[in-house]
């Protein structure tokens, strides 16, 4: 059985960058539990000498020529997109 | 109703007219929730252009849908988030590109699993689609919204992604053919990423020619999709004759509904009338992948998702003070549960300590069932079992329990891991007239013959 804590799961929310209601902590710490119960069959298989795989295309270092590719999109439509901007710079709150 | 049948009737009348069409019945059916938003404005203006002669194509004036999760004009591109409900695209994927360079016209958005997390369409912020056939069952996921517009015969087809079966499961639940094509056959540019390393763009259509018409045009060498692979996709006119084909046993369990394994029986009869070889085999890595799928895709997606924090682009809360708080209370309100319960679990299975017993492990394991596919693949060209263990599920049947949701999935997710071509294709109905699919799955880059295959055995 994977116990997860109360904490553990705080935990888990501070390192992803969210903020949970009291009701999703309680739901998630059932259900991570439940799921990484699950995913512990894995430890059954014996994969010692097997290499991961990371990526299934085959591809080995894919090289293109050194010019710039055009996306067809200014600074100022990405800018457009940002939630506040000033001089040409995405504001945010202070970090210090 | 099929793309010809379309380019027959915008000879005889106007493509304006065919594209008003699709919007009226997108209306006519808005309970059944599949679409986000109409490109209407957009939509039209190009239909006019098709008919002055300036815009020309294989798919002159052709109405399609997208899946919200690709970047395209004309509306806003959501994929069924809050967080993105207002993010107009600055670009199209690649996909929509190549499809518009052909003539073909955008309708609308679909709708989806919140970033195409889910397999049932329930985790839209948007609420749920319904399925075409039954409308107290779900449309599947997460292109539940494509699947259902195609099989109402809005469109003659539409776009999905796949990760971990989200075209095949919600054709086969709504009685379309779904195609997700060899991993890099087709440009991922544009789409919103989920997990990187099984994401792929297929189609949904009517029937098997569509496919193929759709992946003629989509597939290919894209510069700005360093995994696209060179363009091999060519049409094949006539399927390879006397294959040898391997039924999954795996998948034909005490715990697959009796009906679907009696739909897939009869398609084995089939393909044996037909002159080919059927023969049972088995999969021992098939009973693992659900785990390694989990593992993988949770921890693609805590990364990919991690780009979402309010500051360049998409939801920025309005009741912060600080930088971390604009973070985590943007991230909160533009994520549904199911991306937070996918991101935690990422975040566990990558964090030191507990990296080598789950992420390290799962891609080893992954290269098991890649090697068992390569052991089949040697002496058989072709692989089918059902697409699906049941048909459609009830609305709310799943939701409560992630684990039975992820279940779901469980004949989908090997041919993602693996990077393989694989269809549904429509296979008869269960007993309440719920549709039933085959799945089709090859070596890599087999995707023309799978379709030839598919098409030969469609009724005449």
């Amino acid at each position: 059985m994977t116990q997860i804590s109360r904490d553990d799961v705080l935990h888990l929310a501070q390192l992803s960058n969210l903020r949970l209601t009291n009701d999703e902590i309680d739901g998630l710490q059932t259900d991570i539990g439940n799921i990484l119960d699950y995913v512990d069959q894995l430890s059954k298989l014996d994969t010692s000498g097997v290499e991961p795989t990371y990526q299934v295309t085959g591809l080995k270092n894919v090289c293109r020529d050194d010019k710039e590719i055009n996306y067809g999109v200014t600074r100022e439509e990405l800018l457009a997109r940002a939630p506040e901007v000033v001089d040409f710079q995405v504001k945010v709150p202070k970090v210090l | 109703m099929t793309i010809s049948d379309i380019m027959s009737q915008i000879k005889a009348s106007s493509a304006r007219k065919v594209v008003e069409n699709s919007i009226k019945l997108a209306n006519d059916n808005q309970q059944y929730h599949a679409l986000l938003n109409l490109t209407e404005e957009r939509a039209l203006n190009r239909a006019d252009e098709v008919d002055l002669g300036k815009i020309t194509g294989k798919f002159a004036g052709v109405p399609f849908v997208v899946k919200d999760n690709f970047l395209a004009f004309g509306a806003p591109t959501t994929a069924a988030s809050k967080m993105l409900e207002n993010f107009s695209a600055p670009l199209q994927a690649t996909a929509v590109e190549k499809l518009e360079a052909e003539g073909a016209i955008c309708i609308g958005k679909a709708n989806l699993d919140a970033f195409a997390n889910g397999g049932s369409t329930e985790n839209s912020a948007y609420g749920p689609t319904l399925n075409a056939i039954d409308t107290t069952r779900v449309a599947g996921g997460s292109s539940g919204g494509s699947a259902a517009v195609v099989a109402l015969d809005i469109v003659p087809f539409a776009l999905g992604s796949d990760t971990g079966g989200s075209i095949r499961q919600p054709a086969s639940f709504n009685g379309v053919v779904g195609v997700k094509p060899t991993y890099g056959a087709v440009s991922r540019f544009g789409v919103v990423a989920m997990a990187n390393s099984t994401d792929t763009i297929g189609s949904l259509t009517t029937n098997v020619v569509d496919a193929e018409l759709v992946m003629d045009i989509i597939s290919g060498k894209d510069e700005k999709d360093m995994t696209t692979l060179p363009d091999y996709f060519q049409i094949q006119q006539v399927a390879k004759p006397n294959q040898k084909i391997g039924l999954i046993r795996d998948f034909m369990s005490d715990d697959v509904d009796p009906e679907v394994k009696s739909r897939i029986n009869e398609y084995v009869e089939k393909l044996l009338a037909k002159g080919h070889v059927v023969e049972e085999v088995d999969l021992p890595m098939a009973e693992y992948t659900l785990a390694i799928y989990y593992i993988i895709v949770s921890a693609e997606i805590s990364s990919n998702l991690a780009r979402y924090d309010g500051v360049r682009y998409g939801n920025r809360s309005d009741k912060v003070k600080s930088l971390a708080e604009l973070y985590g209370r943007s991230r909160d309100e533009g994520f549904v549960i199911e991306n937070k319960r996918r991101i935690m679990i990422g975040t566990y299975v990558l964090s030191s300590g507990f990296f080598d017993a789950y992420y390290l492990q799962a891609q080893k394991a992954r290269t098991l069932l890649i090697r068992e596919f390569d052991k089949l693949f040697a002496s058989y060209d072709v692989l089918i079992g059902p697409t699906s263990p049941t048909p459609a599920f009830k609305l709310g049947e799943n939701t409560a329990d992630p684990i039975k949701m992820y279940l779901c999935d469980i004949m989908t997710v090997p041919a993602s891991l693996a990077g393989l071509p694989a269809v549904n294709v429509p296979a008869g109905f269960s007993s309440d007239g719920l549709p039933i699919g085959v799945q089709l799955m090859g070596p890599k880059n087999s995707d023309a013959n799978l379709l030839a295959l598919g098409r030969s055995m469609e009724d005449k």
